[in-house]
């Protein structure tokens, strides 16, 4: 996905005006929006909590201002300064976080973002998209440019299943029916959820919604969406991210308010380390019962063959 | 967020607001409300009193880094005409935009929301790169506090602006060698201060923090990055009792202190 974006931006460039600073990352991905920007491309050096306030400032004189780093470094070592610098004061900064969820794998710990949108999104005036898709981020940075307040993007590995078709973006997509309730999924697990699920029967799969833009409001929910939680009684949400403050518990918040709460809810998030071991996305996945062939057996109610 | 409001009521009598009036009227608005954290407006207020009446002009920025001396500010803004005697009434109380540290929102020349140290340089280096990027001129202005200095962001900024050879900027800090719960020198020792900043290669000028005419002096020595202005000043300056003691960072005046403080500073 990063290409994906340093791609949307190197032609927003084109159309408008705007800076663009890294917290010393972006090697090998981000040198063509250098080579574009000239000098509002900004490398702020390892100083990140600098780089937000420094993105405050520039935007409080009018110039939109693009933040970025690997995820943690985005939203954790500067939390205040998004905090206090950027979303109270509502400025157009976007905060970039490369690498959502266990995304850096056996890189470790203290490069997994499991807990960024629970926080951006409980601060004011703060949005947060979550692509889930490499075809998403261009839209998604359209958006995000074309709205002048904060916003924090959470980048991560593209799994699209290849030669699949997949609906234009919108913030809410049903990717494939079926009857066995509804499954949310926020990020990049769409893909492997997906390909597993186009090879079970209608019976034994979910409907496969993906959410893409937090916090949820009962407005911004499809009434298709509705309409299927009611019809099936059954919820289930899967992210790389904590429980609390995640897409689970929003939605869940949602629906109650709406009235709409189905019979079934089950919530497939990350519990952190467990095991103490490290490994690739992959094996962080499968210990936390997030990798596709669990949540689908989960939903299934089954061991899928 | 409440509809901006523009005070356009000048200063008392329009022309320059001195320094014992600046005083004076810093400890009304105190001592109404019953609130403290007058040593450090104190220590700070010639400074900032000087920057708003002579010496910065419409396209100039100036940022409080040190948002405890929001008091001091709001003066600074009523000596100019900026906010109105009736808008000072309100200050600490319910409904107010005068908040113990500065809000957002609602004055153009409060440029941010401080109060948690640490955050102003990196901000002030922001609006002064951006004015370099969108080609416009004027001078930011940042106060810190010494105390401030020891934040980590504060020395990352110091970094930032110097390599980004920000001319624009000019960083001032309110050394008055008193912070919260102790003396500067046995919290947490940076002394000697200027050769911290010229060790970032920074242009430093250290001076009487409150004489006016060593501030003009100092505004002139303009390096190839920011300036550091080291203003050495008393913490409660211009209350006998108050100088140089720590509790007046935090304490509020009683009736009979205030009446002995504007004696002292000749104001009815």
């Amino acid at each position: 996905m990063r290409n994906a974006f340093c791609a949307a931006l190197v032609e927003l460039h084109a159309e408008r005006r705007f800076a663009f600073l890294t917290g010393d990352l972006g090697f090998m991905a981000l040198e063509p929006l250098q080579r574009a920007m000239g000098d509002h491309f900004i490398n702020a050096g390892v100083a990140e909590q600098n780089m937000v306030s420094v993105a405050a400032g520039m935007a409080s004189g009018g110039l939109q201002s693009w933040a970025y780093s690997i995820a943690p470094f985005a939203y954790a070592r500067p939390f205040e300064q998004i905090r206090n610098d950027v979303c109270l004061h509502d400025f157009d900064v976007k905060l970039v976080g490369n690498g959502g969820g266990y995304s850096y794998g056996v890189m470790g710990a203290t490069h997994h973002a499991l807990e960024d949108y629970g926080l951006m999104c409980g601060l004011q005036n703060m949005r947060v998209l979550v692509p889930a898709f490499a075809d998403d981020v261009a839209s998604i940075t359209r958006q995000m440019a074309d709205d002048p307040h904060p916003a924090y993007l959470r980048l991560g590995r593209c799994e699209k299943p290849l030669g699949m078709a997949l609906p234009d973006y919108a913030p809410w997509r049903r990717l494939l029916s079926g009857s066995r309730g509804v499954l949310v999924v926020v990020g990049p697990g769409a893909g492997g959820v997906l390909a597993l699920a186009a090879t079970l029967s209608d019976e034994d799969r979910p409907d496969i919604w993906v959410a893409t833009e937090l916090p949820f409001t009962i407005a911004s929910l499809p009434p298709h969406l509705l309409d299927r939680i009611r019809e099936t009684g059954s919820l289930f949400v899967l992210e790389e991210h904590s429980a609390h403050g995640g897409a689970g518990q929003m939605l869940a918040h949602v629906l109650l308010q709406a009235g709409a709460a189905p019979s079934r809810f089950e919530h497939f998030h990350a519990h952190g380390y467990r095991s103490e071991s490290y490994g690739s996305q992959a094996f962080h996945r499968i210990e936390n019962g997030l990798d596709a062939a669990s949540v689908l057996a989960a939903v299934a109610g089954r061991v899928l063959a | 967020m409440k509809e901006q409001r523009i005070p356009v009521s000048a200063a008392p009598d329009g022309n320059r607001v001195s320094a014992s009036r600046a005083r004076a009227r810093l400890l009304q608005m105190h001592y109404e409300a019953g609130v403290g954290h007058i040593g450090g407006n104190l220590s700070a207020l010639d400074a900032m009193l000087h920057l708003h009446q002579q010496v910065m002009g419409e396209d100039d920025t100036f940022v409080l880094s040190k948002g405890h001396s929001a008091g001091a500010l709001y003066i600074a803004l009523w000596a100019i005409g900026e906010i109105t005697e009736e808008e000072l009434k309100t200050f600490h109380r319910d409904d107010t935009r005068l908040a113990g540290h500065p809000v957002a929102h609602w004055h153009p020349r409060i440029a941010f929301a401080t109060g948690s140290l640490g955050h102003g340089l990196g901000l002030a280096a922001g609006v002064a790169l951006g004015k370099r990027l969108r080609d416009e001129g004027g001078d930011v202005y940042c106060l810190l506090s010494d105390g401030e200095c020891e934040e980590g962001s504060t020395w990352e900024a110091v970094i930032f602006a110097r390599h980004q050879g920000l001319t624009n900027l000019v960083i001032l800090i309110d050394a008055n060698g008193l912070q919260g719960f102790g003396d500067t020198g046995e919290v947490a020792s940076l002394e000697p201060l200027a050769s911290k900043f010229s060790g970032f290669g920074l242009n430093v000028v250290e001076i009487d923090g409150h004489s006016p005419g060593a501030l003009d002096d100092a505004l002139t020595q303009r390096g190839e990055g920011p300036l550091v202005v080291i203003l050495r000043t008393t913490k409660g300056r211009g209350v006998s009792f108050m100088e140089g003691r720590m509790e007046w960072h935090y304490l509020a005046l009683n009736a009979a202190q205030y009446t002995a403080a504007l004696a002292e500073l000749g104001e009815p």
